[in-house]
């Protein structure tokens, strides 16, 4: 065995790594585990962060109570940007190492993502117009976003009309790697026609003051433990509904070769 | 090479001879810019203010419409399977295939744009410009469009599902057409780097694309 791994290719050796994530049925046995407590943390965190954003955080001082936006609205932003990285690196994952999960983590991940990018858009834009004045503005930031959402949207509507499973999974992923190098370009490329309302991203250099700061990072856990409750959950399901059309075909296969033998038997 | 030429020789010969592709994509672009000062009402300034965007989005429409044809002939009477054993990789057949569709729908958009110019009262100055950075653009849309035709490949509704996953690809094309177009008029001087971003775009789509397309047909055949 061991003469054999030395003769990977370093390619195939990294595949080998997610090995352990690759069997589906080791995947229903430990996520049976971790599911419950990713449920859990999210409820907690759900309940502990709204609590905190409507009655314990100051408003601030030129935005108002709009603020209170502010905690929906900017961790949906990051989820759903780690969203599509799932499903991309789910795509590579299948088109290179063809591991039967990362089709459906794809599959299970894109509606999600096309549910959280929309309502970070909409969030967005109610906190857009006491603030700026509109609900929309093409800038850089809102435009990603939108085809971000659109990619979403083409990538689930492949997905169902392609027939066959196995065919669509390598098609959708196909899709979604060539869409890795699209949002970067649309971001960029909006940024040089014009300026932008939307605020640059500060969290992390300081410009946002603790008060808002505590709140914001529980509620963007709650969202990232409850977005890995629901892909885990989704899943799931896609693995059981997999199984059952495939115990299904089995049955009737076995059905039709017994009533041959039967007939067989009579003649 | 020979196989390379002489495939890009059938398909321009084939699509100039069926004549149904060139004419309806400017058809479509004709009927399109007649019905948007309609719609937008007569007003010469403003029409002369959207006038690049305008001429812009109904070029990448009716380019789109083509689109869906540029695998589906072959697909349907065989050809395409013959080809991937030829002498040639399927990368090539590619670009054969998207050249091909770029020479006779995508020139002949950007020539007849000019004068569909004239109908949304865009200034005679432009008219050069909005050619140039057309034929300039258009071969990323060709491109980058023949990885949506091959996906959408085999697909009911493929011609109908094909603009939702590759209109969003066309946006970076479009947004530097247009600022190359209106930059050459208002801020005078300043279309250069537009349109030498339109050029890398293009470059990098004809560099680029024909991979997925090709692996996408793989999968698919």
């Amino acid at each position: 065995m061991n003469t054999k791994t030395e003769n990977l290719s370093l390619w195939n050796r990294i595949g080998n790594l997610f090995n352990f994530l690759a069997n589906p049925s080791q995947f229903i046995k430990y996520s049976a585990y971790i599911l419950p407590w990713l449920g859990i943390i999210s409820l907690i965190g759900f309940a502990t962060g709204l609590y905190y954003t409507f009655f314990k955080t100051p408003l601030d001082e030129e935005m108002g109570s709009t603020v209170i936006i502010m905690f929906v609205h900017v961790p949906a932003a990051w989820i759903a940007m780690m969203s599509y990285a799932i499903v991309a690196t789910s795509s590579i994952g299948l088109l290179i190492w063809r591991h039967p999960l990362a089709d459906v983590s794809a599959k299970a991940a894109a509606p999600l993502g096309a549910t959280i990018t929309f309502l970070c858009l909409v969030t967005g834009s109610l906190w857009g117009r006491p603030d700026w004045g509109t609900y929309w503005q093409w800038d850089l930031r809102m435009t990603s976003v939108l085809i971000l959402f659109l990619l979403f949207i083409g990538l689930i509507t492949l997905r169902s009309s392609i027939e066959e499973e196995t065919q669509a999974g390598k098609i959708t992923a196909l899709l979604a790697i060539v869409g890795i190098v699209l949002l970067p370009i649309i971001k960029y490329s909006v940024e040089w026609q014009q300026s932008s309302l939307h605020q640059k991203a500060g969290i992390f250099e300081g410009q946002v003051a603790t008060d808002f700061l505590i709140p914001l990072f529980i509620m963007a856990i709650s969202y990232t433990t409850l977005f890995f409750y629901l892909h885990m959950k989704a899943m799931r399901a896609e693995i059981y509904r997999r199984r059952t059309i495939s115990q299904q075909r089995k049955h009737a296969f076995d059905a039709t070769r017994k009533e041959e033998e039967n007939l067989d038997r009579v003649s | 090479m020979s196989a390379f030429f002489a495939l890009l020789k059938r398909d321009i010969l084939l699509s100039i001879r069926e004549g149904g592709t060139i004419g309806i994509a400017l058809g479509f672009n004709l009927i399109v810019v007649t019905i948007l000062p309609l719609g937008i009402g007569p007003d010469q300034n403003l029409l002369n203010q959207i006038a690049p965007g305008a001429l812009w989005v109904t070029l990448l429409l009716s380019l789109l419409l083509s689109l869906d044809r540029l695998f589906l002939t072959d697909y349907e009477e065989g050809t395409l399977e013959l080809m991937t054993h030829s002498e040639i990789p399927l990368e090539l057949i590619v670009v054969a295939k998207a050249l091909a569709h770029w020479l006779t729908v995508a020139v002949p958009l950007a020539i007849m744009a000019p004068v569909l110019g004239l109908l949304m009262n865009l200034s005679p100055s432009q008219f050069g410009i909005l050619t140039l950075s057309a034929l300039i653009g258009t071969p990323a849309l060709s491109f980058l469009g023949a990885i949506g035709a091959a996906l959408t490949l085999g697909l009911k509704r493929g011609g109908l599902l094909l603009p939702l996953l590759i209109l969003p690809f066309f946006i970076p094309t479009l947004i530097f057409g247009v600022s190359t177009t209106t930059g050459f008029l208002f801020t005078s001087g300043n279309y250069e780097s537009s349109l030498a971003l339109l050029a890398a775009i293009s470059i990098s789509a004809i560099v680029l694309a024909p991979f997925p397309t090709a692996w996408a047909l793989r999968f698919n055949l």
